[in-house]
């Protein structure tokens, strides 16, 4: 167990050097959660309540989300790397997990600026809120990089993560405005939590198949 | 070390491998030679389990922890120096005294002086150097060379050659190369595969 989470701290380390040497991915998600929710701030009528915003703030979260995943496996699609880290001994999912938990650090840079950006153009930011954005993190980030694995093999990878992750971050959508809205929102964060859970043990225990043929 | 009968490989519509059947012992040294497209890679990239065969059947007798692997890519990061890549292999394959390990190699392979630069400024040859002290990092009992003087310049495949020649008692070479003459009398044995 040590030497697995040794291998996963090792490649999480990694990925976050990567990120850092390269300003590909962090500084792009920034620019375009904060230009999403001024472009949504002038597009939202005056009057319009706090159930739109909070809709455009889960959107705009969503597609931030997507330019990390889109990234996730470019450093090692560049060089074969994958191939290196499948010979490797350590257990698959260790890169899975690797993975995943750099996404969550990149969706939690993105977040920092994001939610005092939608608490200075729409309302202040609760704490069923930041809950519910955490637990959509770690939903968002476990079924992003299996996909984003699957996707980094094909040829038309930019278009199909899009149409694989939408249709399956549609729960986490509705666990999330759920939360931040609805008057009991400890049952969204419970679904949220659920649903993290299923889907880090589906993604945890796919992962070999996925990068292997 | 190596059992395949009737292996073949398909990508699409192309059949790339056809019927082959080989046998390689432990300490054996296999040459495999063949035009472009008949199969090396293939054959190499199979026998790493890096894909699976269509046809056929491929027994390796060895855990993958023991096999290293020169591929066409370095498999190497980019972003990283060449001693963050090696340490990082390193902590994979579990290898003690990895730092001082991953010196060695840099230092064999003439890559001290560049071993906290980043790997995307090496030229094309450092790159193979490099990719050579990756996949001899944990002194595998199988290695695998696909063309591995490709990129080499006179000093580098000198330095490959004196790899190949130094004493691992037990090492099994399956190596790939459009210039056999390189290697004069080192293979014990020689596969040439013909477009299938």
């Amino acid at each position: 167990m040590t030497g697995y989470l040794a291998d996963v701290a090792a490649l999480a380390r990694k990925d976050l050097l990567v990120e850092l040497r390269s300003r590909d991915t962090v500084p792009a998600m920034l620019l375009f959660v904060v230009g999403a929710l001024v472009v949504f701030h002038f597009a939202l009528p005056d009057d319009s309540s706090g159930l739109a915003a909070a809709g455009m703030l889960w959107i705009a979260l969503l597609f931030t989300a997507l330019l990390a995943l889109v990234r996730s496996f470019v450093a090692e699609r560049e060089g074969a790397v994958i191939d290196g880290l499948i010979l490797a001994p350590c257990d698959r999912s260790a890169i899975w997990l690797g993975k995943t938990l750099s996404v969550v650090a990149f969706l939690i840079f993105a977040e920092a600026v994001a939610l005092p950006a939608f608490a200075l153009f729409y309302e202040p930011v609760s704490w069923e809120l930041v809950a519910g954005v955490a637990l959509a993190d770690i939903g968002i980030a476990s079924v992003g990089t299996l996909l984003g694995a699957m996707a980094a093999a094909a040829r038309a990878r930019e278009l199909l993560l899009p149409l694989l992750f939408l249709p399956l971050a549609i729960p986490l959508v509705v666990g999330g405005v759920g939360a931040t809205l609805a008057e009991d929102p400890a049952r969204y964060l419970g679904f949220l939590a659920l649903y993290d859970l299923i889907f880090a043990i589906l993604s945890w225990a796919s992962f070999e198949y996925v990068v292997t043929e | 070390m190596i059992h395949a009968r009737g292996l073949g490989r398909r990508f699409g519509n192309k059949r790339v491998l056809a019927g082959l059947d080989l046998d390689v012992d432990r300490g054996d040294f296999l040459l495999v030679t063949g035009a472009n497209g008949s199969g090396k890679t293939t054959l190499l990239r199979l026998i790493a389990g890096l894909i699976a065969p269509t046809a056929g059947q491929l027994e390796v007798d060895l855990d993958r922890s023991r096999l290293g692997f020169l591929g066409h890519d370095p498999l190497v990061y980019r972003e990283l120096t060449p001693l963050e890549n090696l340490d990082l292999y390193g902590r994979l394959y579990r290898i003690p005294e990895r730092r001082e390990r991953a010196g060695m190699l840099l230092e064999r392979f003439g890559l001290w002086a560049a071993r906290n630069e980043s790997t995307s400024a090496l030229s094309r040859g450092m790159l193979q150097r490099l990719a050579l002290s990756r996949a001899l990092l944990h002194e595998p009992d199988l290695l695998l060379l696909d063309e591995p003087f490709a990129a080499l310049d006179a000093a580098g495949a000198e330095l490959l050659l004196g790899e190949l020649e130094r004493a691992v008692p037990g090492r099994t070479i399956v190596l790939s190369s459009h210039q056999p003459e390189r290697l004069a009398g080192r293979p014990t044995s020689r596969l040439a595969l013909a477009a299938a």
